[in-house]
């Protein structure tokens, strides 16, 4: 046997060697066949004297990957030296050598499988052994359905969990709870064997839990993360080993008490109701209950890691008790579980009832009556106040996590969400940033639940003095959600906002913003307060308000979005408020809602648009959309007349929709650009260019190579810019694309000469085809009678065709090809941008000594923009035409909203000496790779990328404008000698 | 039964002057040794003539301990260690002993030079008793001598304020110092492992508060000072030099910076200054915050807070003061407040605790008169704010604590008695452990349990594993035999026949012999047979023989069956075993007496 493999293994390593030599064009896919692992390998191994060298070859074996044609021979050699192999760490090194192998793609490890097992039978060495089981656990896991080999490694591991040695008990337990299955009892087939065993039905899962009381630390902690395993796969955890959990809860090491945590926090999840015995007392309660108390109680963990893993999963266990999980906010003992108190209370009274003290006030911690201390303990005091523990906890680790924890329950429960609004609130003071800014945020995600307290409301816009920018913006943003109770509330965040505007003036936008919301929010408490706000006064005139005063603007933006639906507000207005009015609405119409403001005459536009804003609107836009897509989809033929009219109509009609209706924006804009290249692409190829002689068509030449690179540069914004898209307008998307390079490649045909040029040109598009197949391979059906497909039908007779046949037959299939209608999904959004800052308004040039660098600062608003991290750059464009690109740190993004993300960057520029104060432009770009849209699109394999080959696909990069640029005046000084 | 003795010479139940005695597994060592606030004559110090009348310390000390380095922890150990003397070794942490000096001298300063006491420990004395000094780190592990050992763990409270784990043998204490168990803004919170001591003795100062979070009391501080100071009034906060004076520090710099405040912030110089020296040497022992981010900024190294003079105090415009001592009845501190009692808008926090007798305990108790020297008295108009900052673990604390270490026994120092008596109570009920809480000079004696731990040949250990199952089951307890060889102080645990072989004696038999009556009508070798038949079902696992001469040999044991003449049908079996089958031997002769089956 060995012999003759050795035999073809010198065969393969021979013919392969002829095979190198022969390389070819590397236009089309081409695999180069290294020589064979094996042969290699074997004579390596041969050649080792002692075990080091031999370790030695295996190491540098192990760094080059095998193909899957080759594994078996290599396993087989490798099993070879296994047995001649005395050396502990050789033979250990083999066996993880095995299991790499095993792992090779396209390989089936079945074959492997007996000389695997048989292997484990005769070693001696226990760390061998647990290198083995690993081994045998990778083969397992790739080969999930074979239920009999299955059967047999599980077999294997249950003979082995008796070893001394505890990383063979741990692997053992790792294949348990990888492999083992629930249902059906283990020692079935053994006993329909020819040898049957006595041995008990015993499933998995008492065989695992039995290791729980394992007296190693490692193999306890394995046994549940087995037992962790076994649940993620989908089987079901039985209640009974609820109690040998908790018990391991109290561990002496933190490993195996946090994986008991966990055990614990699943079978809660998994028999919430069910009803568990209170030791003790002869009281029961709900396991979930029973199992929060009992993770609560792991808030107060020695180890941190521990206190940190509680804190996180506290937070997803929805189903507790109310009255339980508001203990978490109360340090006080349980036996007073019927005197609740809330942290409102708790702010206000004194701990008179006797039992502690709170250390908040002088001498009211004196002894008062004996407390009755018969009372039944329901849970652990523990878990009274885990959540006050987990606040104050040292490491901010755990801070987090317990915020992030109180957020999610306070989310599914109002009650709880008051409670521990105080607790947030203090987290506001917290000594790390982060943890400040967390709970502003969770404060925000729950603030639909509550309405904050004038008290509490002073308390949170005390933080609005904050010299950091994002906890203030965090705040305003928080500020936008809120509900407040009274008018004083109102008044009281007015006034602390004004006093932000003056301490902080760049808050300016966000500041009005926030203000907009709260007069939106709240038009009934603005109301009282409006002649205050406007320092109107029923007899005397007072004096007109500067126009330009932030101040004046928000107090404004506020009283003008409450009157929005407070009809009765107007009447208050001063005539100067009216005057105001209209330059604001248009000067910050985002800020200033339209206004039905009586004894006015409505201008017809606004009459007009008002109408259309109505929220009834939608829904008509929406029919008018789909009716203008409709009427466009008769058109079979775009050279049809009138069609190109209809199309121009439709196109102009789609962009003022977008304009007008918000909401559909993404959509029309999406189908106007995709029409209009439909529309270019058409006009394009009615040009006369294509009846003329070829040396006389240059001149037109030129319009219809603009007209392609135009439709070139749609269709990537079409696909990288719009976010919402599905497979089968990514493909039609694509067709366009394909057409249009098409014409290109006719262009290049006709204006070129020399064949080889255009031979390189075919390669390529036949190449995109090619890969346009292998990507939508399903979306085709919906492509008949299309360029696409027309062209795959030909692809057999393109391939191989000279290239100027391949440019007829493209002009042909081109003017042939029809339409495509575009199905419009649910929901487009249009990625976009705004550079709030710098405005491009300032006169004053920044000034800067040449050489040296100038930071500017950025801050920009990102809507609808996917991965924003990796793909949003900052251009930098100077007079001269020189372009810099600046990648913004990921630490720059922040996402204050769902969709929305803020960029609030620095750019460093750079120039020699100008003369004259200039202008540069500054402009967010997207960039896109045709590689990253395509996930779909099969990676090299790795065997092949290492050998250094092209990839098959060349991938597209570029970017896309983003948004408006914005001027900044700069101006660089020559340095003073 | 060896025992562990507890004896408080001071803290019991009490504050003040902690001194605690324990004597374990043979040695004696002193833990804390610290004088008493309230007192001036003898009784500021412990009674050290407790240990011995006349004679110097050492010979009945083994070590001394000394947690961290508040004076009512540190304050005797001069006059202990050269007035009485003891020249044994003392252990504290590295920024106890660096910091401790200061105080003693402090301290001393103000007996004699101010009180102008005599017969006082002298600048000297602080110095020689400091060479005695030895310096630990945390969680590491000293050998006192061969037997002893102890080991530190954090404890926060205060900078270097230390736990310590004594052991000797298996029998351990842990004592905690004073202790906190909720982080602040520049220490950690105290940590234990599940050590498992034999006694926990603990401080229970707050044995019966609770504490509201930590942030609350933070928060309404920040607020009281910020309004205070927006309204242009001045803040008062009487401290004392160390511990909670750098918390407030740090606590209102980083407000200050937050908030972009102007305001000046000042703490009165001397100890002070010196002292935030040393808390920016020790970074290692803050907390998280202060350690990681000081590589860009030692947090101590105070932007906002400056140096105070004297004349600062009449200066128009708001301010914060931190002014010593922090109990308002001497020094700066009530110099300030005499300045700025009249004025409504101004303010002074109190942050701690404050004695009976003093200005602070009158003020927080709500006087608005005081009486000052020389019969003038003082209006109080600012507002008196008390915000307990002290850093001890809260009844809640102190419980986490217990679960944390798992002590077996429970001893109480360093609080009010009746308070202590609430906690005796709830942690009896909660973690049925006993709870002990001796008075100064009583005495707890705790008896102890301890494993002996023996040396096992093997041989044994292997050959008894093959006989149990495949793996030694640590929760279950198996018996084993074999024979326990004492000698020269080492136990030894070896097999009977290793055992003989050492001790040269030769081995012996030892039989029992049984018989047992049975009415059988069958003879004498049918009846074998059907003993033979009947065993052979009962022992299934054990191995059986039907010998021809007439007996049934079972592992060791020997049956055999007569019959008298007289009487046929009685048939009297003769069983006989060895010492070692004595189980199975009893077990055969029950099993026979009660007859075969028919």
């Amino acid at each position: 046997m060995a012999a003759h493999l050795k035999k073809r293994v010198y065969e393969e390593f021979s013919k392969v060697s002829q095979q190198v030599t022969l390389e070819e064009v590397p236009a089309k896919k081409l695999r180069l066949t290294k020589p064979s692992k094996s042969a290699a390998l074997h004579i390596d191994l041969c050649k080792a004297t002692n075990p080091t060298d031999a370790l030695q070859y295996l190491l540098n074996f192990a760094r080059k990957p095998v193909e899957a044609e080759s594994v078996e021979g290599v396993v087989r050699i490798l099993l070879e030296h296994y047995y001649k192999e005395s050396d502990n760490s050789v033979r250990l090194k083999i066996a993880s050598l095995l299991g790499l192998l095993s792992k090779t793609r396209g390989f089936a490890p079945d074959c492997i499988i007996d000389d695997a097992i048989n292997t484990l039978n005769n070693e001696k060495s226990h760390q061998v052994l647990a290198q083995l089981l690993d081994t045998l656990l990778i083969i397992g896991t790739q080969l999930p359905d074979k239920i009999a080999v299955i059967q047999r490694l599980i077999d294997v591991a249950c003979k082995h969990l008796s070893s001394t040695y505890f990383g063979v008990r741990n692997k053992c337990l790792q294949l348990l709870g990888c492999l083992g299955t629930v249902d059906k009892p283990l020692s079935k087939e053994t006993d329909v064997g020819p040898g049957a065993q006595t041995s008990p039905v015993r499933d998995v899962q008492s065989i695992i839990s039995d290791y729980f009381q394992d007296q190693d630390p490692r193999v306890r902690t394995a046994a549940i993360k087995a037992m962790l395993q076994l649940h993620e796969r989908g089987m079901k955890i039985q209640q009974t080993i609820y109690n040998q959990a908790c018990k391991l809860l109290s561990d002496d090491y933190e490993q195996v008490r946090s994986a008991a945590v966990q055990m614990v926090w699943v079978l809660s999840q998994l028999y919430p109701e069910s009803i568990v015995p209170i030791p003790s007392s002869n009281e029961e309660i709900r396991l979930v209950d029973d199992s929060f108390g009992k993770i609560c109680h792991m808030v107060s963990d020695g180890s941190w890691v521990v206190r940190v893993q509680a804190a996180k999963l506290l937070g997803s266990m929805h189903q507790v008790s109310p009255h339980f999980l508001e203990q978490t906010l109360d340090k006080k003992l349980m036996s007073d579980l019927r005197r609740k108190r809330t942290a409102h209370e708790r702010a206000k009274e004194l701990y008179a009832s006797g039992e502690f003290s709170s250390g908040r006030r002088w001498a009211d911690d004196a002894p008062k009556e004996k407390v009755d201390t018969s009372g039944v303990n329901l849970i652990d005091s523990g878990a009274c106040g885990a959540f006050v523990h987990g606040l104050e906890d040292e490491m901010y680790e755990v801070r987090i996590a317990a915020v992030e924890a109180l957020c999610s329950l306070a989310q599914s429960s109002p009650s709880f969400a008051e409670k521990c609004l105080d607790f947030l609130v203090d987290m506001f003071n917290d000594e790390i940033e982060e943890v400040r800014l967390q709970s502003i945020h969770v404060l925000r995600q729950i603030s639909t639940h509550i309405t904050l307290r004038e008290d509490q409301l002073d308390t949170v816009l005390a933080v609005l003095e904050d010299s950091s920018r994002d906890i203030r913006e965090a705040l305003h943003e928080l500020l936008c959600y809120t509900n407040v109770s009274t008018k004083d509330c109102i008044q009281l965040a007015l006034l602390e906002l004004l006093k932000n505007l003056t301490k902080y003036p760049t808050d300016r936008n966000s500041v009005w913003k926030c203000l907009k919301f709260l007069g939106a929010r709240h038009p009934t408490l603005v109301l009282p307060i409006v002649p205050e706000l406007l320092s109107t006064h029923p007899y005397f005139d007072t004096p007109e308000p500067d126009m330009d005063d932030p101040a004046y603007i928000a107090v404004l933006v506020l009283v003008f979005n409450a009157a929005k639906s407070c009809p009765t507000m107007p009447a208050l207005f001063s005539d100067h408020t009216f005057r105001h009015y209209a330059y604001l609405r248009d000067s910050l119409s985002h800020l200033v809602p339209h206004l039905r403001l009586p004894g006015r005459k409505q201008t017809a536009s606004s009459g007009l648009e008002a109408s259309g804003v109505g929220s009834g609107s939608l829904e008509s836009a929406q029919n008018f959309l789909q009716d203008s897509l409709i009427r466009v989809s008769v058109l079979q033929n775009l050279e049809t007349p009138g069609a190109q009219e209809l199309l121009e109509f439709t196109i102009r009609d789609l962009q003022r929709l977008g304009e007008l209706q918000t909401e559909l924006a993404g959509s029309a804009d999406f189908c106007a650009t995709y029409l209009h290249c439909q529309l270019l692409l058409t006009k394009a190829l009615q040009e006369k260019l294509w009846t003329m002689a070829v040396p006389l068509c240059l001149k037109q030449n030129a319009k219809v190579s603009t007209a392609t690179r135009q439709i070139l540069d749609e269709t990537y914004k079409l696909e990288f810019l719009y976010s919402g898209l599905e497979t089968q307008q990514i493909a039609t998307i694509h067709n366009v694309r394909l057409q249009a390079k098409a014409l290109q490649l006719i262009l290049t045909a006709r204006s070129k000469r020399g064949v080889d040029r255009v031979l390189g040109v075919c390669e390529k598009f036949l190449q995109d085809v090619e890969s346009f197949q292998r990507l939508f391979m399903t979306e085709l059906p919906h492509f008949q009678d299309s360029f696409v497909e027309k062209l795959l039908e030909l692809m057999p007779r393109l391939t191989a065709c000279k290239p100027l046949d391949l440019v007829k037959i493209l002009q042909t299939t081109l003017r042939q090809s029809r339409f495509i209608h575009l199905k419009l999904p649910e929901q487009i959004h249009r990625a976009s941008a705004t550079i709030i800052e710098p405005t491009g308004e300032s006169d004053n040039p920044l000034k800067f000594t040449t050489g040296l660098v100038v930071a500017l600062d950025i801050d920009a608003t990102l809507e609808h923009v996917q991965d924003p991290q990796t793909t949003v750059k900052v251009q930098v464009l100077y007079p001269d035409g020189q372009s810099h690109i600046i990648h913004p740190k990921p630490g720059d993004f922040r996402t204050p909203g769902p969709g929305r993300v803020r960029l609030i960057t620095q750019v460093y520029l750079s120039h020699s000496a100008w003369t004259e104060a200039c202008q540069i432009e500054v402009r967010l770009l997207l960039a896109y790779s045709s590689s990253s849209s395509k996930q779909s699109a099969s990676k090299p394999a790795w065997n092949e990328s290492m050998d250094g080959l092209p990839t098959s696909e060349s991938c597209i990069e570029g970017t896309i404008h983003l948004s408006k640029p914005v001027k900044v005046f700069i101006m660089p000084k020559p340095a003073r000698r | 039964m060896p025992d562990i003795k507890v004896t408080p010479l001071g803290a019991g139940q009490d504050v003040g002057r902690s001194c605690i005695l324990v004597s374990i597994g043979g040695k004696n060592i002193m833990l804390d040794c610290g004088m008493h606030m309230g007192y001036n004559d003898d009784r500021r110090f412990p009674d050290f003539s407790y240990i011995t009348q006349n004679g110097r310390l050492t010979e009945f000390l083994d070590c001394v301990i000394i947690s961290h380095f508040h004076l009512d922890h540190c304050g005797a150990l001069p006059y202990m260690s050269e007035m009485v003397g003891y020249d044994g070794p003392i252990y504290m942490t590295h920024p106890t002993k660096a910091i401790c000096p200061i105080l003693l001298e402090d301290f001393r300063k103000i007996t004699v030079d101010k009180k102008g006491e005599t017969n006082f420990f002298t600048s000297q004395m602080i110095k020689d008793c400091m060479k005695k000094v030895v310096p630990l780190n945390l969680h590491q592990t000293i050998q006192v001598d061969e037997e002893l050992e102890i080991k530190a763990y954090y404890a926060g409270h205060v900078l270097g304020a230390a736990m310590f784990q004594i052991k000797v043998g298996l029998e351990s204490v842990v004592y905690t110092g004073d202790y906190n168990m909720t982080p602040d803004r520049h220490l950690g919170a105290a940590w234990i492992d599940k050590c498992r001591p034999d006694i926990l003795i603990s401080e229970s100062t707050y044995a019966t508060t609770i504490r509201d979070s930590k942030r609350c009391r933070e928060r309404d501080f920040l607020k009281k000072v910020h309004e205070t100071v927006e309204r242009g009034g001045k803040v008062l906060i009487p401290v004392f030099a160390l511990g909670r004076a750098q918390e407030l520090c740090i606590l209102l710099e980083t407000f200050w910076e937050r908030m972009n405040l102007k305001a000046p912030i000042y703490f009165s110089t001397g100890l002070t200054e010196k002292a935030n020296h040393y808390y920016k040497l020790f970074i290692t022992w803050t907390n998280q915050k202060i350690r990681k981010t000081f590589v860009q900024r030692n947090m101590f190294e105070f932007k906002h807070i400056k140096a105070f003079d004297r004349s600062y105090a009449d200066n128009p415009g708001p301010m914060v003061v931190f002014a010593t001592p922090g109990m308002l009845h001497a020094g700066q501190s009530l110099q300030i407040f005499k300045k700025w009692a009249g004025n409504e808008k101004n303010m002074v926090i109190m942050p701690g605790y404050c004695v009976q007798g003093t200005v602070g305990h009158k003020i927080l108790n709500g006087q608005k008169k005081l009486e000052m020297e020389g019969r003038a008295t003082l209006d109080v108009k600012l507002q008196v704010e008390y915000m307990s900052f002290s850093a001890h673990a809260d009844a809640k604390g102190i419980m986490q604590l217990i679960r944390m270490a798992e002590p077996r026994n429970m001893l109480l120092v360093h609080g009010e008695a009746k308070k202590m008596e609430f906690l005796k109570d709830k942690i009896e009920q909660e973690f049925s452990i006993s709870c002990y809480m001796p008075a100064n000079g009583e005495t707890t004696t705790v008896v102890t349990n301890p494993s002996v731990p023996v040396d096992i040949s093997l041989n044994l250990l292997k050959r008894e594993m093959a006989l149990g199952g495949p793996l030694p089951d640590a929760k279950r307890p198996r018996t084993m035999h074999g024979t326990l060889i004492m000698k020269d102080n080492s136990l030894r645990l070896v097999s009977p026949e290793q055992a003989l072989k050492e001790l040269g004696l030769s081995e012996h038999q030892l039989r029992f012999t049984c018989r047992v009556q049975l009415h059988d009508p069958h003879s004498d070798t049918d009846t074998l047979g059907r003993i033979y038949t009947h065993l052979k079902s009962v022992l299934k696992s054990y191995s059986i023989q039907h010998v021809p001469d007439g007996t049934v040999i079972v592992e060791s044991i020997v049956i055999k069956v007569t019959s008298s003449a007289e009487e046929p049908n009685l048939k009297v079996i003769l069983l006989s075993w060895s010492y070692q089958d004595e189980e199975l031997g009893s077990f055969l002769s029950t099993l026979l007496k009660k007859g075969l089956p028919s």
